[in-house]
């Protein structure tokens, strides 16, 4: 008889940074169930109430300390459109898509180098001393100099646009308080050629592992799902600051396009499950089995029709071709698309500092108010969804956030299980370097529950083993 | 002027006339005492006691104690500073001052004078942490009570400039504190216009005019560049 077998799930006190995986073995060691538990309690959706409408975007960035950017923005178009604005002065909305496009740079250069390539160029099962970014440092100084030098140019944007390098205050409801004065775009124009050349090299690294690796990427942590993101309205051009929401399933066809964000609760609902703090969303229409689905960079590569930029456009089109222009549903290709953006990225930079829309002086618009207020945004680690409600003296009276974290909860923990049962499965005792695959397969997602473990990929993750009876064989734990 | 006179601060010779107090003589000579609850063209209120200074061997507030000849003023002291210090760092904790997300940051005079002051992280007292609905009942005020450090100066700026009562202290000891004359600042007389809602009133971020929040970029406001108190030391430069 199999004795009945309780997880106890702990909430851990930080927002982001801490991960538990339970994996429950069979009384024939395979694994039975696996689960990542995310406690990401925000507390922001509720003590954002009362609080002044135009504060909405400095308070909630605090959400995050790597990709604030994406959360000030997202709150900023949530709070334009309670503002009665829909249409933002042209060098509003050119300051603040460079201010993105430098955020999302820098935080795809942050995982990619400091955070993933210890596993990529050592091996997941690299001695854990190893797996850091000193020893990437060390073993190739160039590399790492440069990892550290574009992510310093992503930042320097950020601060050109937003005041600051980590929590600004550019965007204010209705635009932008400052455009780019001659002097900081000169400065910043003198770096892209050098850093274009930086993002290709850091492409060709990303898109060489993962065509040596085919045979590996291809069985780790793969499986069909839907995909979401926004895409440009127009024509379903990547674009990360604005577009329409368009869903694809695992073959590529549409389960909606087109659709204005603004009517994201019409097409998801989140499911709530009794052992994670972290909400299900799924597509309502395919109900909470069939309708998750999974967001970020791979997913954008699979939801846009092209990308508009050449260097990166060509480069989509190649990490298409892997898959014969199906969607490409191999977690680890996650690494070839971030670096496609990257790419992308400094490509939009560049043509950004060109125009002389960001010396414009017109910064806001004003409209009629309205009470409700919704802005979606692709962050680095994807689609991000703030949604508020303010009433007649300008105080928040409601306030829902889905980030990609969030959205990507059911495709981790199917991450998870793949690998514990593909790497774990059959074993008595977990070593170091299993560990370290499960954690691969999750870090590929970049989720905010990372934070932490970006400095020194120390993530305070924790695997439990526990046998048919329920008894605790073995434990892993580090960083906590 | 044949009544001039003169005494020294911290031993510098500062020229003063009769009536004037030593806060008003030293920023005469260009030497910055620090402040809080005084401001220029309101009447003084010796509240806060950050300008607390050594005078002839007794703590007085310098912004109410007239200057006289041959007296002997001690500012910079290590004790007076650190005297000064604690009283910021207890206005601290006595509110919910998070810096990072308050509009008032950079502009704000508490915070400026805890930079100018050396104190960085307030960590040693208990904290209060109140807990004050925000009122944003007018139309284009908003109050974060939460913030106020009982300065009085929008008392005061009320009564002695606007002509009104908008504010006035409700309790005593160490409940006391600046409310609003009725149930919340709507049903005041309180307008946009007065002296009193004007940004060089309220040195934190308590009294708000709405819509303004963060549109004056990190690197333009008041303290981006400068400490506070450094326009006075600049005179005699």
């Amino acid at each position: 008889m199999t004795e009945p077998r309780l997880i106890e799930i702990s909430p851990v006190t930080r927002v982001e940074g801490h991960g538990k995986v339970t994996i429950h073995l069979d009384r024939d060691n395979r694994v039975a169930e696996a689960r990542l538990h995310i406690v990401e309690f925000r507390g922001f959706e509720r003590f954002i109430r009362g609080r002044l409408l135009w504060e909405v975007p400095v308070i909630v960035q605090r959400l995050c300390g790597i990709c604030p950017v994406s959360h000030h923005l997202a709150a900023a178009k949530a709070m334009d459109q309670i503002m009665g604005v829909d249409v933002l002065p042209p060098t509003a909305e050119k300051m603040r898509r460079l201010m993105h496009y430098g955020q999302v740079m820098q935080s795809h250069v942050l995982h990619f180098f400091h955070l993933s390539a210890p596993d990529l160029l050592f091996g997941f099962g690299a001695p854990a001393e190893r797996r850091n970014i000193f020893e990437v440092i060390r073993q190739n100084p160039e590399l790492g100099r440069r990892a550290v030098l574009m992510r310093q140019f992503g930042q320097e944007i950020i601060e050109a646009t937003a005041g600051k390098k980590i929590h600004g205050t550019g965007a204010i409801p209705g635009g932008i308080n400052r455009n780019l004065p001659i002097a900081t775009r000169d400065r910043l124009l003198a770096r892209v050629g050098e850093m274009e050349a930086w993002a290709m090299d850091a492409l060709a690294l990303a898109r060489t592992y993962t065509l040596d690796h085919a045979d590996l990427i291809r069985d780790f942590a793969s499986f069909p799902s839907s995909h979401l993101s926004i895409v440009r309205k127009e024509d379903g051009a990547l674009d990360l600051y604005h577009g329409a929401m368009r869903a694809i399933d695992a073959t590529g066809a549409a389960i909606f396009d087109g659709l204005d964000y603004r009517d994201y609760h019409k097409v998801l609902v989140e499911d709530v499950r009794s052992w994670s703090y972290m909400k299900f969303p799924f597509i309502a229409d395919l109900g909470p089995d069939d309708g998750w689905y999974r967001v970020g960079p791979l997913s954008r590569m699979n939801t846009a029709s092209f990308i508009d930029t050449p260097l990166a456009g060509a480069a989509h089109r190649e990490l298409r071709a892997v898959t014969g222009g199906a969607p490409n549903n191999a977690t680890l290709t996650t690494h070839w698309a971030r670096m496609i953006e990257v790419v992308h990225c400094v490509e939009k930079i560049a043509e950004l500092l060109h125009d002389p829309d960001l010396q414009g002086t017109d910064l806001v618009a004003k409209g009629d108010r309205r009470a409700e207020g919704i802005g979606v945004i692709e962050a680095p680690r994807g689609n991000l969804i703030h949604h508020y409600r303010v009433d007649e003296n300008d105080q928040v009276t409601f306030c829902n956030l889905i980030v990609s974290t969030t959205h990507n909860n059911e495709g981790m923990n199917r991450a998870v299980k793949d690998v514990a049962v593909r790497y774990l499965s059959g074993q008595d005792r977990i070593t170091e370097g299993m560990l370290n695959h499960v954690e691969v397969a999750i870090r590929a997602y970049d989720p905010c529950l990372s934070c932490a473990t970006h400095a020194l990929g120390q993530m305070p993750l924790q695997v439990e083993l526990f046998d048919a009876t329920g008894a605790l064989i073995d434990r892993a734990q580090r960083g906590a | 002027m044949s009544d001039a006179f003169a005494f020294t601060i911290d031993g510098v010779e500062v020229p003063a006339r009769p009536g004037q107090t030593i806060m008003e003589a030293a920023d005469a000579a260009g030497i910055y005492i620090p402040r809080l609850c005084d401001h220029e063209g309101l009447r003084h209120q010796g509240g806060c006691r950050v300008c607390t200074v050594k005078a002839g061997g007794r703590s007085v507030a310098a912004c109410t104690q007239p200057a006289a000849p041959g007296l002997t003023v001690d500012s910079e002291t290590l004790h007076i500073q650190a005297m000064r210090r604690d009283l910021v760092e207890m206005l601290f904790h006595e509110g919910n001052h998070l810096c990072p997300i308050c509009e008032a940051s950079g502009n704000c005079e508490l915070q400026a004078m805890a930079y100018r002051l050396g104190m960085t992280e307030p960590t040693r007292f208990p904290w209060l942490e109140p807990c004050r609905p925000v009122d944003a009942s007018h139309p284009d005020i908003a109050l974060d009570t939460n913030r106020c450090i009982s300065c009085g100066r929008c008392i005061r700026a009320s009564q002695d400039v606007d002509g009104k009562g908008v504010f006035g202290y409700v309790g005593r000891g160490i409940h006391r504190r600046v409310a609003v004359n009725g149930p919340d600042l709507a049903h005041t007389d309180a307008a946009v216009t007065d002296f009193a809602m004007s940004d060089e009133v309220c040195p934190v971020g308590c009294i708000l005019r709405k819509g303004v929040g963060f549109s004056v970029p990190i690197g333009e406001r008041d303290f981006d560049h400068k400490l506070i108190g450094q326009d006075i030391e600049d005179r005699h430069k």
